[in-house]
């Protein structure tokens, strides 16, 4: 006898339609200029585009004024991270559930929010405040890396044996200093290496967060951009691949020294 | 009895770190401009009151909420059609660099220079696209194409074909790789190898990735717009240039509702389809 074919589920034939339709529809809806592309000179200008960019500025003076931003960069990292350490670590307490259910509640919402708008945003936001420049940026980065840690901090102290912070209680130590020399050592390791993470990805980010103002090289490729000066465009371009490949580098002999 | 006072017995060490740290960071504070009190000038605290006072009156007349509408839809058919795009160009490049899928590396373990060389060039293309960040991408082609979303598409896709075809590969060399071998030992061409040999032990890891991939898009695309490329985010950088506190409020809003729904569907269709 014959087996009976499998059952044939309706379900994944109707959600790749609905994904075919979802592609469809997006290219439908919009409007892209296809024209400009298959143009007949459109290769050409694209080239005439290219060419352009080379060869990169090399004069000393516009280096320098790279190496600067570069800097600027590095530091608008640093401090944002640590603007965010301070920040994670001042919400994570109530957000491990030390102040009760309701603190704890609240302030999971607050870090979320947070860590749901991108550092970029924040820049273009607190630019309002703060002004053009790097403090901008670097109080960006503290604030969306904020929510971040903040909530990682709060899950690594939850996740903490509570005993030995118990006991030290237990025999008359202040609350603070109970905290400071029995939960927090527990959970240091782990905040450090989460630290580190952000890091890294805060020096990605802050190359870019200057498109909107907020300072280091990102701001330097926007303005040469707009002013159509290709050629520093491309030094800038360069000093930011360099910049990531850096950091990459980095971490993995990093990671690899640590785990080995 | 009074409390005997216990101090610190590593201070000392504690204190120098700390002055040494504090001396370290003194040069980045500076680079960084790092001005807290300009937040707490009175023309700065008179802009961000305002523009904080009309965060509480979100924008929320039909006409705004229409065009929102538009912008949300415009945002996710950017990030559809840029990984489509990306599509169109990872799933070739896969094809050539998975040294799974090498047929002179059948047998004697060794590929052949030229296909060595083949796929070391087409690898550091993709490493290329992949390390511009997609921002930048937008930035050039806002320049080339203009403002609007045709710079977010070709962003996107650029930026993510390269990131694309690297995992991909990345999952095909790390699968088992026995059925593909007898295959194409056997005389069968790549494609159908790929399709036989590859695809079946590692389709459900590739469209999870796929569709993770997707998810991030549409957070770039929203972002994205800050620099002209289309969306949700260009229309929040007007908003924010015009200090109209209302309508960035209810922009914002959107845009958490709208990463957190891609984040439920991205989840939903990894389970069905992973």
């Amino acid at each position: 006898m014959k087996p009976s074919p499998p059952p044939r589920s309706l379900g994944t034939p109707l959600l790749l339609l609905g994904l075919l339709a979802l592609v469809v529809a997006s290219f439908v809806s919009l409007d892209l200029q296809w024209a400009a592309f298959f143009a007949p000179d459109a290769l050409g200008s694209a080239r005439e585009f290219l060419a352009g960019f080379a060869p990169p500025e090399t004069t000393p003076a516009f280096l320098t004024k790279t190496l600067g931003a570069l800097w600027e960069t590095l530091a608008m990292s640093l401090v944002g991270t640590l603007l965010a350490v301070i920040g994670g670590l001042l919400l994570a307490l109530p957000a491990s559930g030390r102040f009760g259910g309701v603190a704890r509640g609240f302030t999971r919402v607050l870090l979320n929010v947070l860590r749901s708008i991108p550092e970029l945003v924040w820049a273009a936001l607190l630019l309002v405040a703060a002004g053009l420049g790097p403090f901008a940026g670097t109080l960006a980065l503290g604030v969306h890396t904020a929510g971040v840690l903040g909530r990682l901090f709060a899950d690594a102290l939850e996740n903490v044996a509570p005993q030995p912070e118990a006991a030290l209680r237990d025999n008359g130590a202040a609350p603070l200093a109970a905290f400071l020399y029995a939960t927090l050592p527990q959970a240091l390791p782990q905040m450090l290496s989460y630290t580190l993470y952000r890091w890294e990805n805060n020096i990605r980010a802050a190359a870019v967060l200057g498109v909107v103002g907020a300072g280091g090289l990102g701001q330097m490729l926007k303005y040469h951009l707009s002013l159509f000066q290709m050629q520093s465009a491309a030094t800038v371009v360069i000093a930011m691949l360099l910049l990531v490949a850096c950091v990459d580098a980095a971490s993995f002999a990093l990671r690899r020294a640590l785990t080995r | 009895m009074a409390l005997a006072r216990h101090p610190d017995p590593a201070w000392r060490g504690r204190v120098t770190a700390t002055v040494v740290c504090l001396l370290l960071l003194w040069p980045m504070l500076v680079a960084s401009e790092f001005k807290p009190w300009l937040l707490l000038d009175a023309q700065s605290l008179a802009a961000a009151g305002g523009f904080l006072s009309d965060f509480l009156r979100p924008a929320h007349d039909a006409e705004f909420l229409a065009m929102i509408a538009r912008d949300t839809w415009q945002t996710v058919a950017i990030a559809s059609a840029g990984l489509t795009l990306a599509l169109l160009g990872a799933i070739p490049a896969t094809f050539v660099i998975t040294e799974q899928l090498s047929l002179s590396r059948l047998g004697t373990g060794r590929m052949r220079v030229s296909s060595r060389i083949v796929r070391q060039l087409l690898r550091w293309v993709l490493v290329f696209l992949r390390s511009v960040p997609e921002l930048v991408w937008a930035l050039l082609f806002v320049r080339i194409v203009g403002l609007g979303p045709t710079a977010g598409v070709l962003a996107i896709a650029l930026a993510y074909s390269g990131m694309l075809a690297k995992v991909y590969a990345e999952i095909l060399e790390s699968s088992d790789a026995h059925a593909l071998d007898s295959l194409l030992a056997n005389g069968s061409p790549r494609l159908a190898a790929l399709m036989y040999g590859g695809l079946p032990e590692s389709s459900a890891e590739l469209v999870s990735y796929t569709v993770y991939r997707w998810e991030c898009a549409i957070r770039g695309s929203a972002v994205m717009g800050f620099v002209g490329a289309g969306g949700l985010g260009q229309r929040m950088d007007e908003s924010t240039k015009m200090m109209a506190g209302g309508e960035v409020a209810t922009m914002l809003m959107m845009f958490v509702l709208l990463v957190a729904l891609a984040d439920i569907v991205s989840k939903l269709l990894r389970r069905r389809l992973g």
